[in-house]
């Protein structure tokens, strides 16, 4: 099935979302949409979805214009979505799922034909490669997994265009791997993909075509052997970009956060870290790998006082502290949290609320009960300057700010105030190139002015351009620690999958991980508790 | 749509930048927040009137269906439609401005009788021209009370059905205590009692928080549960020594004394001093909750909890302080029928009025000021209902169904918004009053 777009354009009040637009997709072709937040992605395929009307142009199905009332015409006439975020039911299985709103039927009453429906998902995804147990609760399924389910949806109802929308966002890098190699086999039958993303490395990868957005326009159509990713960025932020902050080396000094012995155990109470040893130094950024679900996120809990600690100790400046968010606060550790939505921010608070989310409490933005509100606004109003933050006013909910500006907010409210130490868990995850540069310019300038950095991250190529030094957690534990020079993409990619290296024993490993864990703890200690840069505000 | 609202944001921010390099250099100085104050409050005026459409829409929606209910109350002209449509119209417009008529005369007044009252000067033609807002606002009094301790907590994420309980404790304290120390000076007396009435609905409101804070029991579950216990409690109370009248053989408590009887405003009418006790409460609430440090703990634990934990406070303390001051709230409520001249405390003195607060927190969203005047508008509908029913015939219960629209009306602003063609405000989004069942 041919799919062309002509001349689309889609006006919100004050807004011209897609203007002129024209693309056309090939038959077997994966064709890649690339742009920034906010660059008209979306809105161009709610369009074709049938759930945006356009104010202009035209959609051509094989050369024949074909007008969408809303989804259903768009799913009859071929064409199938998959939601950034999915739209299954937890507590019904695979199958259950799939026919939900195309639902197999016999007999006079309309029974539910589900044997019928479970042989035709069989049938699909053994086609495809799509590897997925029919009769599986969704809620019981790994991210991925559920992906493939969404994709079987669209199949099932005869898709012969697929849209993927940001598909890899949630997805660890196997199984990015994985879904690359299905979309391959999807396109090798005849499917046409629109490959929504903003990361230039999967597009450099998988797609055939790639069309660039920026402000709603086409900026242009390339092919993936003839353009580079540096291009590529440029196209799509309109500038120059730095793919990989150039950072000096770096001069640690005094160990800042130490962790000892720690055990943690996950909200099903597993042991999720199991007696990890990690020191960060004044003036160098540890980066923790691994695939997700290795005990980060439980790591990152526990050193920031969110999550009991079953075992071990944290210290901070050298000094043991009670593992309660505030008491961490008040020692001088920032936290970028992984989930800014969830964790970081208040989204019906204002910018400047939020700006003074942990700090509310502390002169001068407060005296005793009274919330200073000029000296608020004052320092929001700096704040939105300093750190570049794109908001109409700081009167604003937060919520209504793209991702990039929201992440800003956090490090915005995390840099100005006195502290010794970051931990910073994925903290680009979702945003687009020129925030990902963004961030982590004022990361490694933190750094050099003597900050402790620790950060956790499943996207390889930040812990690439970040670390100083490299820890790699795998079930629960640090199996290795690299230096930058030494951690090759498959180096890492070997110890996050639990392989042992060839070349290196465990008491190689272990003595390696000795110089910036155990060694520390001579060095450290009691000197360092009065050299802390005045964490307590 | 609101990712192509981020586009335009984009663009529009480096032009905005531009203009600002001049004053870049300098510090905040004391100019710009002064500027940014008054931007915010233009905005807070447009915001305000956009916040009130919604609202007054949907009380005239609630009054035009129950001007429909009216007329099929009146099986007369019901009956009319057949035979003579044009007589039947005519009647029915007849019966609903009468009813309609009778019920805000009877809650307002006559406003040409009120200017020949004060015109002429003589204070008993003026007491009579004013009695009619004097009881609106005596009905408006306890709702402001029960309103804001369910306000309060929707502003916490705590959804408190309890007030009606927390009231009934709270009067019960009250009443004990207005009856007691006699001898008492009432510049001590009235505080004291009042402080008991306060005292009495926080340890009803304390229980169901703590409650969460330390195991989780929803506080829905708790409060209702308590409702039954306070209601079973004031009835044991009132039919046993020492609260019970003497000589009384139906369950009704002791007079309060004259020391602890808050005054009328004006002699004659029978709002008291307890109606401005009542606002003084909401602008206290008020500044609690956006100008101090633990109303901006109670909003971001309401709004997030997650992040109000990642920011270091402490939800638990924060539940129970919420409770507690909620159920003082609910507490005043029944001390301000109690502590006046002549109360006593009888067994289902209340008439709803902490479970109409749910709706005055709804209609008011969550805000001291709009929780006031839904107040004051509930009053003035239950002033009116008893002279409406005297001069016409239409029952009571009308003023409930309006009561009823108004409210189903508020909770669904797509409705509204349906029927009067109104156009989604910009960057709107659902307002969350409560959290899920299971959080």
């Amino acid at each position: 099935m041919k799919l062309e777009l002509r001349g689309i354009t889609k006006r919100f009040p004050g807004v011209l979302a897609n203007e002129k637009i024209s693309l056309t997709v090939e038959p077997g072709e994966i064709h890649a949409l690339l742009g920034e937040n906010g660059a008209g992605k979306t809105t161009l395929m709610n369009v074709l979805y049938g759930l945006y009307h356009p104010d202009e142009g035209e959609i051509l199905v094989d050369e024949r214009p074909v007008h969408f009332q809303g989804p259903g015409d768009a799913i009859a006439a071929g064409i199938g979505m998959v939601h950034q975020n999915f739209m299954l039911v937890g507590v019904f299985t695979v199958t259950e799922n799939v026919m939900l709103g195309a639902e197999s039927v016999r007999g006079p009453v309309g029974l539910l034909d589900l044997p019928d429906a479970r042989r035709r998902i069989v049938e699909v995804s053994e086609r495809h490669g799509l590897r997925v147990d029919p009769d599986a609760r969704i809620e019981d399924l790994p991210v991925g997994v559920r992906q493939r389910v969404e994709i079987i949806k669209a199949l099932y109802r005869r898709s012969e265009v697929l849209i993927l929308d940001e598909p890899t966002a949630v997805l660890t890098p196997q199984e990015s791997d994985e879904l690359f190699e299905i979309m391959r086999s999807l396109a090798a039958s005849g499917a046409s993909i629109i490959f929504i993303t903003h990361k230039l490395d999967e597009v450099m990868a998988i797609a055939d075509r790639i069309t660039v957005l920026r402000r709603g326009r086409v900026v242009g159509t390339t092919r993936p052997a003839e353009t580079d990713q540096e291009q590529l960025a440029t196209m799509m932020v309109g500038r120059d970009v730095e793919l990989v902050v150039s950072k000096p080396p770096a001069r640690p000094g005094e160990p800042v956060l130490e962790v000892r012995g720690l055990v943690v155990r996950d909200d099903r109470d597993q042991v999720a870290v199991n007696g990890v040893d990690l020191v960060v130094r004044a003036g160098e950024i540890v980066a923790v790998a691994g695939v997700q679900g290795n005990g980060q996120t439980e790591l990152v809990e526990a050193i920031t006082g969110l999550r009991p600690i079953e075992a071990g100790e944290i210290r901070i400046g050298g000094r043991a502290v009670r593992p309660d968010p505030r008491q961490i606060f008040l020692a001088g550790v920032g936290h970028i949290p992984e989930d800014r939505s969830d964790n970081g921010l208040v989204a019906g608070f204002t910018v400047a609320e939020n700006l003074v989310l942990n700090t509310y409490f502390l002169e001068p933005y407060s005296h005793g009960l009274r919330l200073d509100r000029e000296r608020i606004v004052a320092d929001a109003l700096e704040a939105v300057r300093a750190f570049d933050i794109r908001t109409p006013s700081i009167f604003n909910d937060v919520a209504n700010l793209s991702g990039g500006n929201q992440q800003k907010v956090i490090v915005a409210r995390e840099f100005r105030r006195p502290i010794r130490a970051l931990v910073a868990a994925q903290p680009t995850r979702g945003l687009d190139v020129g925030s990902i540069e963004y961030i982590h310019k004022r990361i490694v300038a933190k750094r050099d002015e003597g900050l402790a950095v620790l950060i956790v991250s499943t996207e390889l190529d930040e812990v690439l351009a970040l670390g100083d030094r490299i820890a790699v957690m795998y079930q629960g534990r640090i199996v290795g620690i690299l230096e930058p020079a030494e951690a090759t993409l498959e180096r890492l990619g070997l110890l996050m999958g639990g392989a042992h290296p060839e070349d290196r024993t465990a008491e190689e490993i272990a003595a390696l991980a000795g110089t910036i864990t155990g060694g520390g703890a001579a060095a450290g200690g009691g000197a360092a508790a009065g050299g802390g840069a005045g964490g307590a505000p | 749509m609101t990712n192509d609202g981020r586009a335009s944001e984009v663009d529009r921010a480096p032009e905005a930048g531009a203009g600002q390099p001049p004053e870049a250099g300098q510090p905040a100085g004391p100019g710009e927040p002064a500027g940014a104050a008054a931007r915010s409050l233009s905005g807070r005026l447009a915001g305000l009137a956009g916040s009130l459409v919604i609202p007054i829409l949907a009380i005239f929606s609630g009054l035009v269906i129950g001007a429909f209910v009216i007329v099929l109350s009146d099986l007369k002209v019901v009956g009319l439609w057949t035979s003579d449509p044009g007589a039947a119209f005519a009647a029915s417009v007849r019966d609903v401005a009468n009813a309609y008529g009778a019920l805000f005369a009877g809650s307002l007044g006559d406003p040409g009788k009120i200017v020949a009252a004060i015109s002429s000067g003589d204070p008993e033609q003026m007491t009579r021209a004013l009695r009619p807002i004097s009881e609106s606002l005596l009905s408006a009094t306890p709702l402001i009370f029960t309103g804001l301790s369910v306000g309060l907590g929707f502003r916490s994420g705590l959804f408190n059905i309890g007030a009606e309980g927390q009231l009934y404790v709270g009067a019960l304290f009250a009443v004990v205590a207005g009856f007691s120390f006699a001898g008492l000076p009432p510049v001590i007396h009235i505080p004291v009692a009042i402080a008991f009435g306060f005292l009495g609905g926080a340890l009803w409101g304390f229980v169901p928080g703590l409650l969460k804070a330390r195991t989780g029991a929803h506080e829905v579950i708790v409060t209702i549960m308590l409702n039954y216990v306070a209601y079973r409690f004031i009835d044991l109370a009132l039919k046993n020594a020492p609260v019970q009248r003497e000589g009384a053989t139906n369950p009704i408590s002791k007079f309060v004394l004259d020391s602890a009887a808050v005054p009328f405003i004006i002699p004659g009418l029978r709002v008291t001093w307890w109606f401005v006790i009542a606002l003084v409460a909401a602008a206290v609430i008020s500044w609690l909750l956006f100008k101090s440090t633990k109303g901006f703990e109670f909003r971001a634990v309401g709004l997030n909890p997650h992040a109000a934990r990642y920011a270091g406070m402490n939800i638990a303390l924060t539940t129970v302080l919420t409770m507690v001051i909620a159920g003082g709230l609910a507490g005043l409520a029944g001390a301000s029928v109690m502590l006046v001249p002549q109360g006593k405390l009888t067994p289902g003195f209340s008439p709803g009025y902490g479970f109409d607060a749910i709706a005055l927190a709804l209609l008011g969203k969550s805000r001291p000021a709009g929780i006031v005047a839904a107040a004051i508008l509930f009053g003035v509908l239950r002033a009116g209902a008893t002279p409406m029913q005297a001069a016409t015939a239409i029952p009571i219960d009308l003023v409930v169904v309006v009561q009823a629209l108004v409210i189903m009306f508020i909770a669904a602003p797509a409705l509204v918004r349906g029927i009067y063609r109104l156009r989604l405000p910009k960057g709107a989004q659902a307002e969350v009053f409560s959290k899920g069942w299971g959080s």
